[in-house]
């Protein structure tokens, strides 16, 4: 009989009438699908609106907690604690979005490839992978942002950095399996090639790995911009950024505990509701849905 | 008493497309050293019956009816109870050898699990009984071998240790399903037999559910023929073979290919295909496929007639279809 | 006798696999896949390799298939060594051999819909543009039994029978001269096995396909093919026609294989 097939989120669950039927009624995904909706819709407003300017100072008025004016409160300059956090969603999206961008194109081309020709090309992309992901992740991150520069744009190339051995991992064990299958193999007898065969069979067979990787890189994406910003080497002031507001809410604990638990409830939401976006779509990308038989 | 007695068992299941039922009031009973074969194709519910008698089946399924183990009744037992049962009571063998094993336990250790939870003999103790059991099933070298992984063992062997493993406790049933599909022939042949002498040495009763009619007419004395949920023929093998009364029946033995067969014969098919678990239509599930369709078929579900001594039949139109086969056989 | 060169002529065909290493030095241990297996196939003939695990008959055909090269020996089809075309020829030859895979749920990509997977064969060839291509698929669907309904569905729709003559539509979508059949009805139910094995028997009358037909069940070849060749640890231990050869088995291996078939009591 045929081999026993692996038990991946798989892609062709999507085709399978009801997906968006199951998906309203899945708890994980709901709530996760809710929280991102969230986040993404914090930083669109804050583009066209903010209920205070960001970097409006008002020292009068600071280190004050939520009124009917300021919502959430003010910050130890007296800036509008709801505008900065609406601002800072943008940061975080940011980098999310480019930090999994990059390991995602580079890391998904690297690992087709390894997959595709096999051999002592696939040798030395997974060796190149292991030797990135040896080094340990937060200080790699300090340690470029220490020497090229701290700011916003080297913390999203070194997180970057780091999503591209995982992708290419991801994605080569995955592409593997599919390399594998029968469909690839008719593929082949019919003449058709390599990069034929990896457009057109493998890349859609594990779209569904990579969805959900997606989302869980995201979540640590914007949890590792709120640390190096944290230390003062991601986004610089006066750029608002969660991490940094946590930071400098750091010495005022005492005097204005809400200045800690705001940007770290959103950096906790955010992260939260990723995560369970994540588990929601590996869940209903169950390659066992995907059997009408 | 008899052994094993199954009462107007009724599974639902939850399908993708809403709950519908896999099982469709079916009764048989079953002595001590008897044997049985289950016939049918895919999705007629064979597997899902013996699951149920294992309590197997998925949480989200409803079983109704009665299935009684020497007089225990098996529905609705707290599962704590049936773990005692299983393994130790009812023995099963798996289809696919290579799955049924756990590739990281040594088989010593997998064969003497059975024993160790049931019989709580020792690590030690469990390893002497694995050691006899192999033996007994035929693993050539069995002593040297005790510390083996199953991806060492052939298709055929590995089968051999699922059976030591069924049989470790001294079932009084022992269950098969589908044990030799995934094998060679010529092992096909060696591990039905194995599964027969040991049944008839240990005095167990055995299930043997196949698709393949030739494994059934050799290996069990009585047979069931499924379709759609319900069990449209029983009895006797013999008389089940030679009356092949019911139109599925014979559906199914007219649609194999035969050595031997003249080139360029069309083989005689069944028209359409089995109906998905929700389509099944509330009278007779063969009825739409079946040549002898009447109306009837559709509305009610026919039952059991019975042609002595106890081969059973579930068809509205047994006399008529008979007339019409005896016509045709006398037609040249 | 024919004099025009068979459809296909397979001579010494050889595989051997190296594994991986289990000492440092010295020679990896090899699996002698198949040993040198000659047959050859006449246009508009059947022939059947019949074979239990590990014989080598999956292997013979890859190598047909030329998914695999032999480690000696040709594969030839209508004269032209398969394995020594360049890349571009040996995709064009493609159109006269075509595949059917046993796995009716695998061989099929589940995120496609039946009208891409049916005409694959033709879009790897280049030569013909999509609106065409969607009729050739609608005509190979008719011809297998299946409606033009079906090409914009996917394959769960589907049932495993009716998967595998979708299966069949793509090989036959190129008309090709030969159709290497791996163990094309052992994952499906007798019944449905019967409806294959019928379609298969129908294709072969109306478009004089050639078939090259690899199973373990005797019947199934019997059926099908005018040619058997048993095949027992990558050689070939008999040939011949298969009702002679299944009446006089002569070679110990093909007994065997014909005893254990379990036979049912005829009426």
């Amino acid at each position: 009989m045929s081999a026993i097939p692996v038990p991946m989120p798989s892609a062709a669950a999507l085709k399978v009438p009801g997906f968006w039927r199951r998906a309203v009624h899945h708890r994980s995904f709901v709530i996760g699908g809710v929280l991102a909706a969230l986040l993404l819709l914090a930083a669109l407003v804050s583009f066209i609106w903010t209920p205070w300017s960001p970097y409006a100072m008002d020292m009068a008025n600071k280190m004050q907690g939520p009124s009917a004016t300021h919502w959430l409160g003010t910050d130890a300059f007296g800036r509008d604690v709801a505008s900065l956090l609406l601002v800072g969603a943008r940061a975080s999206i940011l980098v999310g979005v480019i930090a999994v961008g990059i390991g995602l194109v580079v890391g998904t081309a690297l690992g087709l490839l390894a997959a595709a020709r096999r051999g002592w090309v696939e040798e030395a992309v997974m060796r190149l992978s292991d030797f990135t992901l040896a080094f340990p992740a937060i200080l790699s991150a300090i340690m470029m942002t220490a020497v090229f520069g701290a700011g916003i744009v080297n913390a999203i190339v070194a997180i970057g950095i780091y999503n591209i051995p995982t992708f290419a991992r991801i994605t080569r064990a995955s592409a593997n399996a599919i390399w594998s299958r029968e469909y690839v193999a008719a593929a082949r007898a019919c003449g058709k090639g390599s990069f034929a065969i990896t457009m057109q069979h493998v890349l859609p067979n594990i779209s569904a790995v990579l969805i959900v990787q997606i989302t869980i890189r995201f979540a640590i994406a914007i949890l590792a911009e709120a640390a190096l910003s944290y230390l003062g080497l991601g986004t610089q002031p006066p750029q608002p950024s969660w991490g940094r507001m946590l930071s400098e809410a750091q010495t005022l604990m005492f005097q204005q505990p809400l200045l800690a638990v705001f940007p770290g409830m959103a950096i906790a939401f955010a992260v939260l509701g990723l995560n369970l976006l994540g588990d929601g779509l590996r869940d209903l990308l169950d390659p066992r849905l995907a059997r009408a038989r | 008493m008899p052994l094993l007695e199954v009462n107007d068992l009724h599974i639902g299941l939850q399908t993708q497309r809403g709950p519908a039922e896999a099982v469709r009031g079916i009764s048989f009973s079953l002595e001590r050293g008897e044997t049985l074969g289950i016939v049918g194709e895919s999705g007629c519910g064979k597997s899902i019956t013996v699951m149920s008698l294992m309590g197997l089946l998925p949480s989200t399924a409803k079983v109704t009816g009665s299935i009684k183990l020497d007089g225990q009744e098996l529905v609705g037992l707290p599962e704590k109870q049936m773990c005692q049962i299983r393994g130790n009571r009812i023995g099963m063998i798996f289809q696919e050898p290579m799955t049924a094993l756990n590739p990281v336990h040594t088989i010593a250790r997998q064969v003497g699990e059975p024993l160790m939870l049931h019989r709580g003999l020792t690590k030690a103790q469990a390893r002497k009984e694995a050691l006899d059991l192999l033996d007994r099933v035929g693993i050539p070298d069995a002593a040297s071998r005790l510390d083996a992984y199953p991806h060492q063992f052939s298709g055929g062997q590995r089968q051999r240790i699922g059976i030591a493993m069924a049989l470790a406790c001294g079932p009084d049933l022992l269950i098969a399903d589908e044990p030799t599909t995934a094998l060679d022939v010529t092992i096909q042949k060696q591990v039905l037999d194995l599964i027969q002498s040991l049944v008839k040495e240990m005095g167990m009763a055995l299930i043997l559910i196949s698709h393949d009619l030739g494994v059934i007419s050799q290996t069990v004395s009585k047979m069931l023929v499924m379709y759609g949920g319900s069990v449209v023929e029983s009895g006797p093998t013999e008389d089940v073979f030679a009356r092949r009364a019911h139109p599925y029946t014979q559906g199914l033995f007219a649609a194999r290919p035969a050595i031997g067969a003249p080139r360029g014969l069309r083989l005689a098919t069944i028209r359409g295909s089995v109906p998905e678990l929700v389509d099944l239509p509330p009278g007779c599930p063969f009825a739409g496929r079946c040549a002898y369709t009447v109306d009837a078929c559709h509305a009610t579900r026919p039952s059991a007639t019975v042609l002595p001594p106890d081969h059973a039949v579930r068809c509205m139109r047994l006399e008529e279809i008979a007339a019409i086969a005896g016509k045709e056989a006398v037609a040249p | 006798m024919n004099s025009s060169p068979p459809l296909l002529q397979v001579s010494d065909l050889v595989r051997h696999y190296a594994l991986p290493r289990e000492k440092l030095f010295g020679p990896p241990p090899t699996v002698k896949a198949l040993n040198g297996v000659s047959f050859a196939v006449q246009a508009g003939k059947s022939v059947g390799i019949v074979g239990e695990s590990g014989s080598g008959k999956s292997t013979i055909a890859r190598l047909v298939m030329a998914l695999d090269t032999p480690t000696s020996g040709s594969v030839a089809l209508e004269g032209r060594n398969l394995h020594t075309l360049s890349k571009a020829d040996l995709r064009t030859a493609r159109r006269d051999f075509q595949m059917v895979f046993q796995d009716p749920y695998g061989s099929l990509d589940p995120r496609q819909t039946v009208a891409r997977i049916v005409a694959e064969p033709l879009e790897a060839l280049a030569e013909t543009r999509r609106a065409e291509q969607r009729e050739r698929a609608a005509e190979a669907l008719a011809a297998v039994g299946l409606r033009t309904t079906d090409l914009d569905k996917y394959p769960h729709e589907f049932s495993g029978g009716q998967r595998q003559r979708i299966a069949i539509a793509r090989a036959l979508i190129t008309r090709p001269k030969l159709i290497v059949a791996d163990e094309p009805v052992s994952a499906l139910d007798v019944s449905v096995q019967a409806q294959v094995l019928n379609l298969m028997q129908d294709l072969q009358q109306q478009f004089g396909i050639s078939y090259l037909l690899i199973s373990h069940d005797l019947a199934v070849v019997n059926h099908l093919c005018d040619d058997v060749c048993v095949v027992f640890k990558g050689q070939i231990v008999e040939r011949g026609e298969p009702a002679e050869l299944f009446a006089n088995a002569q070679h110990p291996y093909t007994r065997t294989l014909l005893s254990a078939v379990l036979h049912t009591p005829s009426r």
